[in-house]
């Protein structure tokens, strides 16, 4: 459903995205992760066609994004990091005002506009102003925008930041009944996000894809286990059920294949260094051993990162409010937990 | 053309939402009186004769109302700024511009649209004063075609400016910059037509023919002069053009 192939971009000297490659099947939901400028918004931005890749290729819904955007866009919504609100119209009005634009015709945009409020618990809020509505409800209505013309394609940058742990909980919720009918791109730098939401994960950092699988997998490769990387030279024979038998090896991938040339991940238990073991029996075979690392822990200073933050984040929720949220500490005592559905300034 | 009406739609709410559109609105209301009052009062003065001469033959159309609207066409110069300050630069300031370039419309659409919201605005203004206007055909015999010719012009004029605005606004993140730089840039482009009046040879024809008031001036009359006409519309459309460009190449820098 969704196709990303090289996918590059440079702003000016800065690098953001750098040869990111995925795809995304139908009615999956794939989680995007990574620290903070990890460039996971650049990539959802190029894919929704609201900035250009400098190399690479995206196709969404069939349609490649830079050649055919309005057939791409008709198919996509998009929750950007700030759900784009017009402060002065109610949420009957802005949601009226996106059905239009989103092409959806005029005997159909009421019906539709009342059943999207109810899919995404907002009808109680219909008449009242975006400016007025609490973090919750303006998350809420900017995931109704980007569902009210049932896309094919769902992207959600970070659809749960700076909501209370109630809320949260309700927007996983809600985002995994859309899964099936729809496909979802969805980033965020909470680890546990993930693993409850998400059925793969990309794991993103400084622009570059470190990882991608389903994050029971990659919990289990990083909490229990090193990997090794070994490229040898086996003629016609395949080395991977023997590389199996070496004792301590718990998984063994094929990373890359030149002719007779092969490279494998070999996973192994923490704390066992394999590495005498697997020499001694590439080169007892008589295969020609070419190279034998271990593989760089990158993914694990990532995943040590995004556990910190996911602290820092918990104890963020219950203390004052973030200095980048400015309009709502105008509104909201420091410190004041929120219920949900709890309105500011009303 | 059905997106661009949604968009100029959304535009025009937007103006009246805010009181800008009701301050502009009613000062232009309040000015556009002004002038009217005093050209008539001196109207009436001249055709009852001055003292020691006898009464005039003097016309309604060529005496009055063409320096009503030329008074007047000062004062949109002051007003437009605050009209299209926001056009871009608040949807880029609250990130809304993101929901308008990732939905299935064409940067050409959404410029179109906005245009047009604002020039509604602004025709909305000028539908006001026709209340004035009237007045004169309640108790005189204005000839009619003049007067729709110079409205016309000041539609045009008015265009030109908000064209203009428009652009301004798609470079910054900050409506104020915006309304200041719009407001100084169609200053310079006023000031122009004194610089006209006071160069002579080929310096002063070229002055004179970029002079966006210069042109007004057969408009005012009554005359529809299609040199004037094209000068007005390509105006427009460099002013959308560039507004474009601008959008276009904020993409390409993210």
């Amino acid at each position: 459903m969704i196709e990303v192939q090289h996918l590059t971009k440079r702003y000016g000297r800065v690098t953001a995205v750098d040869d990111v490659s995925f795809r995304v099947e139908k009615g999956e939901i794939l989680g995007f992760l990574g620290p903070n400028g990890a460039g996971k918004t650049t990539t959802m931005r190029i894919l929704t066609g609201y900035i250009p890749a400098t190399e690479g290729k995206a196709v969404v819904a069939g349609y490649d994004v830079f050649e055919k955007p309005i057939d791409a866009k008709r198919r996509t919504g998009y929750l950007p990091e700030t759900p784009p609100l017009y402060p002065e119209m109610t949420v009957r009005q802005y949601l009226n005002f996106v059905a239009r634009l989103k092409g959806i015709p005029g005997a159909q945009r009421n019906a539709r506009v009342g059943e999207i409020m109810e899919k995404t618990r907002v009808t109680d809020m219909a008449s009242r102003h975006c400016s007025k509505l609490s973090k919750g409800y303006r998350q809420r209505v900017g995931l109704a925008q980007a569902l009210i013309h049932n896309p094919d394609v769902l992207i959600l940058d970070e659809p749960t930041a700076g909501l209370d742990p109630k809320q949260i909980i309700d927007t996983r919720q809600l985002i995994r009944s859309l899964a099936g009918d729809h496909t979802i791109i969805l980033s965020t730098h909470i680890l546990p996000e993930v693993s409850q939401t998400c059925q793969r994960v990309v794991i993103i950092n400084r622009g570059r894809v470190v990882a991608i699988d389903t994050p029971e997998n990659l919990t289990a490769r990083l909490r229990g286990s090193e990997t090794m990387y070994v490229q040898l030279d086996a003629g016609n024979v395949d080395p991977k059920g023997v590389l199996e038998q070496v004792p301590g090896v718990l998984r063994v991938a094929l990373a890359d294949q030149r002719e007779s040339i092969v490279g494998f991940e070999v996973e192994s238990e923490r704390g066992s260094d394999i590495r005498r073991d697997l020499a001694r029996t590439v080169v007892g075979k008589g295969w020609g051993l070419l190279e034998l690392r271990p593989m760089r822990m990158s993914l694990e200073e990532i995943f040590l990162h995004l556990t910190t933050e996911e602290r820092e984040e918990d104890s963020g929720a219950a203390g004052p409010p973030r200095a980048d949220e400015e309009s709502e500490a105008a509104n909201e005592p420091a410190g004041a937990s929120r219920t949900d559905g709890e309105v500011l300034g009303g | 053309m059905g997106n661009v009406l949604t968009i100029a739609r959304k535009e025009f709410r937007t103006l009246f939402a805010s009181p800008i559109a009701y301050i502009v609105t009613g000062f232009w209301a309040l000015a556009f009186g002004w002038f009217f009052y005093v050209m008539l009062h001196f109207f009436l003065q001249r055709s009852q004769g001055m003292p020691g001469m006898g009464p005039q033959t003097v016309n309604i159309n060529q005496d009055m109302i063409r320096y009503v609207l030329t008074n007047s066409s000062v004062v949109i110069l002051f007003l437009l700024p605050a009209i299209t300050m926001g056009t871009y630069a608040e949807e880029k300031r609250s990130g809304t511009i993101e929901l308008l370039l990732t939905s299935p419309v064409t940067d050409l659409q959404i410029i179109l649209g906005k245009f047009l919201g604002v020039l509604a605005l602004y025709a909305t203004m000028l539908l006001v004063t026709v209340l004035y206007v009237a007045l004169l055909f309640w108790f005189g015999d204005p000839e009619w075609k003049p007067i729709v010719i110079g409205y016309l012009g000041l539609l045009l004029l008015g265009g030109v400016f908000l064209s203009v605005g428009l652009f301004i606004s798609s470079l910054t993140k900050n409506q104020i910059v915006a309304a200041v730089a719009t407001f100084v840039t169609f200053l310079m482009l006023w000031v122009i037509d004194w610089m006209a009046t006071d160069s002579s040879g080929t310096t002063g024809s070229v002055l004179r023919y970029l002079s966006l008031t210069g042109h007004f001036d057969d408009f005012s009359k009554g005359v529809l002069d299609t040199k004037h006409l094209i000068y007005y519309l390509s105006f427009i459309s460099l002013g959308l053009f560039l507004t474009a460009k601008s959008v276009d190449t904020e993409r390409w820098r993210g």
